[in-house]
């Protein structure tokens, strides 16, 4: 018996809230994505590398955004990351993504933040990856790591 | 090396253990919590000054063998009890942190 190509099935989807600020919070997010995936039975290097995906993006938007929230997707073929905020946008994505690059203020980099590296991280850990960003409006990123290609 | 066996060497003061059979690697400094989650591997025990809650979740993530809190920095009872709960191993050195990876080094490789 033959059936049409079904599209790729979704796994899992989660929505997580993401509150400004709420350091005390931040990281609970990702600890939470680091357990689905770990109880999906992912690999150690794919958890890994979500993890760290999801660690920058949720800091990236406790420290810098109004809040927004984060989407875990795991489809057969692929883990997607989907962060949204509600602002303040980023009037130059290619500056902000540059190793090195920061706005922290100094609170927030003696508490070892802000050293520049939280969107190459999240490139760096993806296979496909994403910013469109509006200043006023907001900024949304999509992280892709792809299951079964080997990652160098 | 065995994690229990590292912390024995080095005469580091336990504050959270989950999991004192894990093999350690290697050894990475650092405060700064992007450079960690690049650059440590998978079973290094991390040599830090700071000493908040992220710090738990960065060692989580990053599937570190444990934490090490230099020069006496003690973190708060919250973050110990976070670390507690979430099987990451927190130890405190009165030593500085150059002493301390230094001893790791030469412990790991003689």
């Amino acid at each position: 018996m033959t059936s049409p190509q079904a599209p790729p099935a979704l796994r899992l989807r989660r929505i997580y809230e993401v509150a400004p600020r709420d350091l005390d919070r931040a990281g609970t997010v990702s600890t939470e994505v680091r357990r689905e995936l770990l109880a999906l039975g992912m690999s150690p290097d794919v958890v890994r590398r979500a993890s760290v995906v999801c660690f920058e993006g949720e800091m990236n938007m406790v420290l810098y955004s109004e809040g927004g929230r984060i989407i875990l997707l795991v489809k057969e073929d692929r883990v997607e990351l989907l962060f949204s905020d509600r602002g303040p946008g980023i009037a130059d994505v290619d500056l902000a993504s540059q190793p090195g690059y920061s706005t922290a203020p100094d609170w927030a980099r003696e508490l070892g933040f802000g050293a520049g590296l939280g969107i190459t991280n999240m490139e760096q850990n993806s296979d496909l990856f994403k910013i469109r960003s509006r200043v006023g409006k907001g900024t949304v990123v999509r992280a892709t790591i792809l299951l079964g290609v080997p990652f160098f | 090396m065995k994690l229990a066996r590292v912390v024995a060497e080095l005469g580091l003061e336990a504050l959270a253990t989950g999991d004192l059979t894990r093999e350690v690697g290697g050894g990475y400094c650092s405060d700064l919590l992007s450079d960690v989650l690049a650059h440590a591997r998978p079973g290094d025990l991390w040599i830090t000054h700071q000493r908040h809650l992220n710090v738990v979740a960065v060692a989580k993530l990053r599937d570190l063998a444990g934490v090490v809190f230099a020069r006496g920095n003690r973190p708060s009872p919250d973050v110990v009890a976070r670390a507690a709960a979430e099987g990451v191993n927190l130890f405190l050195s009165s030593e500085p942190a150059f002493e301390v990876a230094g001893r790791l080094h030469r412990l790991l490789h003689p």
